[in-house]
C-alpha cells in the first residue's frame, strides 16, 4: 500500500470538503426537533394503546388524531434513526465494502420499516371507516 | 471493528481506552450507545404496530412477547435508553443553539442529572403504567 505524505490541510483545499456534512446536520437536528415532541407522546401512545389487548390497540389507532400523530412519528425516528446510523457506520467501519454495504442496509431497513408501519396505521384507520 | 484489512490510512479518532473517565464522555457515549438501542427497540416497537394491522392472532403472538419477563425487561431498557437519548439530545440542542451549558461544573453536573432522570423518569413511568392501568 503506497501512502500519500501530502499533509490532510494541502489536500483538503486541493478537494474542498464532501459539501454534504452541513445538510446532514440540519437534517439530523430537525428531525430531533419534531422528535422532543413526538417521543414523549408516543410513550404515552405505546401504553394506552397496549393496556386492553388487542381491541384496545386498534380502538386507539382508530382515532384520526392518534393515526396521523403516530404517521408522523414512525416517519420522524425512522429518519432520525437512519441519520444517525449512517454517521455510526461511517465513524468505526473504515473497510470500503462492508461500509457501503452497510449504509445501503441501513437505508433498506428504516425505509423498509417506515413503509411498513405507515401502511399497518393506515389500513386500521381506513378499516375503522370513520 | 471492521476485521483486520484496514484499508483506510488516514488518522483515526481516540479510541475509548485513551480517555480518563469522567461524566461528560460517559453521557457522550451513552448517548451513542441508547442511539443504538433505541435502532434496536424499534424492532420491537415497529412489530407491535405491524400486529394490530396484521389481526388478533399475530397480535397475540406479539403480545406475548412483550409482556414476557424477557420482553419486560427488554422494553424496560429500551423506555431508559429512549428517555437518555431524549434529554441528552434536549442538551445537544441547548449546545447549538443558545450554546449554554459548555463550563466544565455545569457540564458534569447535567450529564449526571441526565442518566439520573432518565433512570427515575424510566422507573416511575413503567410503575405508572403497570400499577394504574
Amino acid at each position: 500500500m503506497s501512502t500519500n505524505f501530502e499533509t490532510p490541510t494541502a489536500a483538503a483545499r486541493g478537494l474542498g470538503s464532501a459539501k454534504s456534512g452541513t445538510e446532514h446536520y440540519i437534517r439530523q437536528r430537525v428531525s430531533a426537533i419534531a422528535l422532543v415532541f413526538l417521543v414523549p407522546w408516543f410513550l404515552y401512545a405505546v401504553i394506552a394503546a397496549s393496556r386492553s389487548g388487542y381491541d384496545g390497540a386498534v380502538a386507539f389507532l382508530s382515532a384520526p388524531w392518534n393515526a396521523i400523530l403516530m404517521i408522523l412519528t414512525l416517519g420522524a425516528a425512522f429518519y432520525h434513526m437512519r441519520l444517525g446510523m449512517q454517521t455510526v457506520i461511517e465513524d468505526y467501519i473504515a473497510k470500503a465494502g462492508m461500509k457501503q454495504t452497510l449504509l445501503i442496509l441501513n437505508t433498506f431497513v428504516t425505509l423498509g420499516l417506515f413503509a411498513a408501519t405507515a401502511l399497518s396505521v393506515l389500513k386500521i384507520w381506513i378499516s375503522a371507516g370513520a | 471493528m471492521s476485521g483486520s484489512e484496514w484499508t483506510d490510512p488516514r488518522p483515526m479518532s481516540p479510541h475509548l481506552q485513551v480517555w480518563k473517565w469522567h461524566w461528560t464522555m460517559a453521557a457522550s457515549i451513552f448517548h451513542r450507545v441508547t442511539g443504538v438501542g433505541n435502532y434496536i427497540g424499534a424492532f420491537l416497537v415497529s412489530a407491535w404496530v405491524i400486529a394490530i394491522a396484521a389481526g388478533p392472532e399475530t397480535y397475540a403472538t406479539v403480545e406475548g412477547i412483550m409482556l414476557h419477563p424477557v420482553g419486560q425487561i427488554l422494553l424496560f431498557f429500551w423506555l431508559a435508553s429512549v428517555l437518555f437519548h431524549l434529554v441528552n439530545g434536549i442538551r445537544h440542542m441547548l449546545w447549538d443553539g443558545p450554546k449554554a451549558g459548555f463550563s466544565p461544573k455545569v457540564a458534569s453536573g447535567w450529564s449526571v442529572f441526565n442518566f439520573a432522570i432518565s433512570i427515575l423518569a424510566a422507573a416511575t413511568i413503567w410503575s405508572l403504567a403497570t400499577n394504574l392501568f
